[in-house]
């Protein structure tokens, strides 16, 4: 009877382990961090109730900087209601900075660029996805992790030619015949945005 | 029940009897009067009864209600968690950061009924107040949310500098909280926001969380001192005319990406909290119910006992 008793006693104390790491898939770190000063701080002021998690506990870790230039770039493009990619193997990204087209490859300097409405290329092997970028960041990482963070994009295929010609011209009206300033600045965003959808057609 | 035991008992008082409708108007009648010790209302038990079988319906609607806006929100917030990912990729975490200006965001629901979740924003709000407190600083509150406000504003009615209610009139969307965002950065100073929310981890658990964004000079001031940010200077900045302008337009964008992020955890949060304060109201009516069904019981028991025996003694008595 006391054999049986351990053995459940060992099993009991098994499955305790593997309980606790239940949560959401998109959300588990393999190892969260969290920051000690932090927590001490605030146990120090307020010992009674518990630190609030900071982002550093749910996030998905990244991979080191290796030594050598990695063979491929992985590519995470965010969007604020879905991520087009995540984690993705890519040979290069050519990316609308507001400098002109940037490409990435893997090995890239460390770099933060601002984005202007432009078309985003990703190239894998053999194809290559254009998308259709509003603004945005990209951070190029020393590890050749690429994060490209755009507030809008649709690929390029989707864009409808004929209401682009209509918005330009709807936009250029509206730049001529601006009064304040602000619908001068509105008008030329309108204006930039289109004859960049017009060129990313084209090109 | 009553009826049954008077037909058993026989013809033997079918005359002195009087018939069963006069005797159950004659109970309802005094139960409905001022009572003695007689008669035992049930009335007043039965009233209660419909109350709180009401209450466990409209208590139950509550939650399938709140159950299918949790669905439509859930997945649109699943989706915008990798936004805030790259910056805190970027930038690390500095949550003790030490400045001068400190910004709490905090971000609360419009409606009740949801649990503790408000409460709790609050009280850490109000902990990281008293934390980032000291000589030469100054903390302020941006309210998101009814309930935060007037919770916050019985005792901090001159730190809140910016309240903003009925978020979720519209369905939430990142336009409108970018446009929010560009709102409370103009009005406001800051050194560095704190933006105070329920991460939505399951239906059952919200974890409220802190994410700090910093402002480009408190950026620059930890970059030149180490730490964390120690290796921003390694980035080469592209574009822009200086590297102050990408720092803010960098700052004001990571704002506006983790507020999104934020007001749709609470949200999702806030529906789960619903839930869950709805499921157990319902269930705790229903208890209440099967105690309130058990002394109604008893009460029309004792007097039906009652009535019954009086009716027998009178005919014992007339008897004998």
């Amino acid at each position: 009877m006391f054999r049986q008793a351990s053995r459940i006693f060992a099993r009991s104390i098994n499955q305790q382990p593997k309980m606790m790491g239940r949560a959401f898939s998109t959300d588990v770190p393999a190892t969260p961090t969290v920051d000690s000063t932090f927590v001490e701080s605030w146990k120090k002021v307020i010992p009674n109730m518990e630190p609030p998690k900071t982002p550093s506990a749910f996030m998905n870790p990244r991979p080191p900087t290796p030594s050598t230039i990695p063979s491929k770039l992985t590519v995470n493009f965010v969007l604020p209601y879905a991520s087009e990619l995540s984690t993705k193997e890519v040979d290069m990204v050519i990316v609308p900075a507001t400098t002109g087209q940037m490409g990435v490859l893997p090995g890239h300097v460390p770099t933060i660029a601002e984005l202007k409405p432009g078309v985003l290329s990703v190239h894998e092997g053999n194809n290559v996805t254009k998308y259709f970028v509003s603004s945005g960041f990209t951070f190029i990482h020393a590890n050749s992790v690429a994060d490209i963070i755009a507030i809008e994009a649709v690929p390029v295929d989707q864009i409808d030619p004929s209401l682009v010609q209509k918005g330009l011209a709807e936009f250029t009206q509206k730049l001529s015949s601006a009064a304040t300033d602000l619908e001068k600045a509105e008008a030329q965003i309108g204006v930039d945005v289109h004859s960049a959808l017009n060129s990313a057609l084209t090109g | 029940m009553a009826m049954a035991a008077l037909r058993r008992e026989g013809r033997r008082f079918a005359a002195p009897l009087i018939s069963p409708q006069p005797i159950r108007s004659s109970l309802i009648a005094e139960e409905q009067a001022p009572l003695g010790v007689r008669s035992i209302s049930t009335q007043v038990v039965r009233n209660r009864m419909k109350s709180v079988k009401n209450i466990q319906k409209i208590t139950k609607a509550m939650k399938m209600v709140a159950a299918s806006k949790l669905r439509a929100i859930q997945t649109r917030a699943e989706n915008s968690r990798g936004l805030w990912q790259p910056f805190t990729a970027l930038l690390g975490d500095a949550p003790s950061v030490d400045v001068k200006k400190n910004v709490i965001v905090t971000i609360s629901s419009d409606k009740g009924l949801c649990g503790g979740i408000n409460s709790t924003s609050v009280k850490i709000s109000k902990a990281m107040h008293k934390l980032t407190a000291g000589p030469e600083k100054e903390t302020k509150y941006v309210i998101l949310g009814e309930k935060a406000k007037a919770q916050l504003i019985r005792d901090s009615k001159k730190d809140i500098e910016l309240s903003i209610t009925e978020l979720q009139k519209n369905p939430l969307n990142y336009t409108q909280v970018s446009v929010l965002a560009d709102d409370i950065l103009k009005n406001v100073e800051y050194d560095a926001l704190r933006i105070i929310f329920n991460k939505f981890h399951s239906v059952v658990s919200f974890l409220p969380t802190m994410s700090t964004v910093l402002s480009p000079e408190v950026v620059e001031r930890e970059a030149e001192s180490g730490g964390k940010l120690g290796d921003l200077d390694s980035y080469e900045i592209e574009g822009g005319e200086t590297k102050g302008e990408i720092l803010q337009n960098l700052a004001e964008f990571q704002f506006s990406c983790v507020l999104f992020n934020a007001v749709l955890e609470n949200a999702c949060s806030e529906q789960g909290a619903r839930m869950s304060a709805m499921d157990s109201s319902s269930r705790n009516a229903g208890e209440m119910l099967d105690r309130l069904t058990l002394t109604y019981n008893r009460t029309r028991q004792a007097s039906i006992t009652t009535e019954l025996i009086e009716i027998i003694s009178g005919a014992s008595a007339l008897e004998g």
